[in-house]
């Protein structure tokens, strides 16, 4: 199934959404779909029994700043059952960058989706759990973003060691063995 | 000649000072902590091939409570710091700490918002090792740089 294929068939599920087949080098079938139109679309792409793309290979982003719209949102997609692949990709503007979430139709989208708002600060809507998941939790800013600063130095942050009397010491002990029983 | 030769059976004198670095620098323990490649040369280093039991450190302990010595082996990344320095205020008196290759030492080629910049914002080091990783020999060296250290600390000032 080439792309043009792949497009009419989803044009027929999802018959709002603009979609456009892609060039590639790699030969692997590949459209740009619609901001709006992003969980649609992969609903049907994981639905309709002649693709039944079940398998959410990698979901990433790259940022083409300063073009705008600025980022590209990339869908890896596998179907197991018919051995094909495909490459879904979208279209965020830069400012306020957000997308809808694809984590209630592929659970592993949740993960990557907090790695590219981690990375990138794309948000994802009506993400379950829309928390970083490498930096660290209080990080500022969003470092795979061109326009973010590689190089720059911030202290480590590390807590210094608790002192405690023996008193105290005795009192957390038997604070602890209340609790357990 | 001393108390040495006034018996016959063999005696040595000593001061408590000098048995103490002695019993110190003869059994460094090392607590396993590696991050980055750096660690597989400190694997190689344990191992027979280069076999650092000669100096007595080769026990690498799992438990920062049974440890002389932290070798950090690798680039330490931010989100990192904070549990290498709760390691290292585990670990009991007296205690070392070995800097081991060019990410550890000053972030090595690793010069970006991820990594921190030196070990020795986060923990006091003792001996820095330099390369890219350092071979099995120079870590060794290290080790024996800090037993001349440990040979020196003079236990009440």
């Amino acid at each position: 199934m080439d792309a043009a294929a792949l497009v009419a068939s989803l044009q027929q599920a999802v018959p709002d959404a603009t979609l456009e087949t892609a060039a590639t080098v790699d030969l692997h079938p590949t459209f740009y779909v619609s901001h709006g139109h992003v969980s649609a679309v992969a609903r049907a792409l994981h639905d309709t029994s002649t693709l039944n793309f079940a398998f959410l290979a990698e979901l990433t982003a790259v940022d083409y700043w300063p073009r705008e719209p600025r980022f590209e949102v990339v869908y890896v997609l596998v179907s197991l059952q018919h051995r094909l692949r495909a490459r879904m990709k979208v279209r965020v503007p830069g400012p306020d960058a957000h997308l809808t979430t694809v984590s209630d139709i592929w659970p592993a989208a949740n993960w990557l989706e907090r790695e590219v708002w981690d990375l990138f600060g794309i948000a994802f809507d009506g993400h379950p759990d829309p928390r970083r998941l490498l930096m660290p939790e209080d990080w500022e800013g969003f470092p795979l973003r061109k326009d973010s600063p590689v190089q720059i130095r911030r202290p480590p942050q590390v807590t210094e060691p608790l002192q405690v009397t023996a008193d105290e010491f005795r009192q957390n002990v038997e604070r602890d063995r209340l609790a357990r029983e | 000649m001393g108390i040495e030769s006034e018996y016959e059976i063999p005696v040595l004198t000593t001061t408590v000072e000098k048995m103490v670095q002695w019993a110190r620098r003869s059994s460094i323990w090392p607590v396993t902590f590696g991050l980055a490649c750096c660690a597989i040369e400190m694997m190689a280093m344990s191992c027979s091939r280069y076999d650092v039991a000669r100096f007595g450190a080769e026990v690498f302990r799992g438990s920062p409570r049974q440890s002389d010595l932290m070798i950090i082996a690798g680039r330490l990344s931010r989100k990192m710091a904070p549990a290498l320095r709760r390691i290292y205020d585990q670990m009991p008196e007296p205690k070392w700490v070995i800097s081991m290759g060019a990410c550890a030492s000053i972030g090595g080629v690793f010069d970006n918002y991820a990594i921190v910049q030196g070990v020795d914002q986060v923990v006091p080091v003792d001996v820095y090792v330099p390369g890219c990783p350092p071979r099995p020999e120079s870590l060794i060296y290290g080790i024996v740089e800090l037993q001349r250290k440990i040979a020196q600390q003079r236990l009440a000032s």
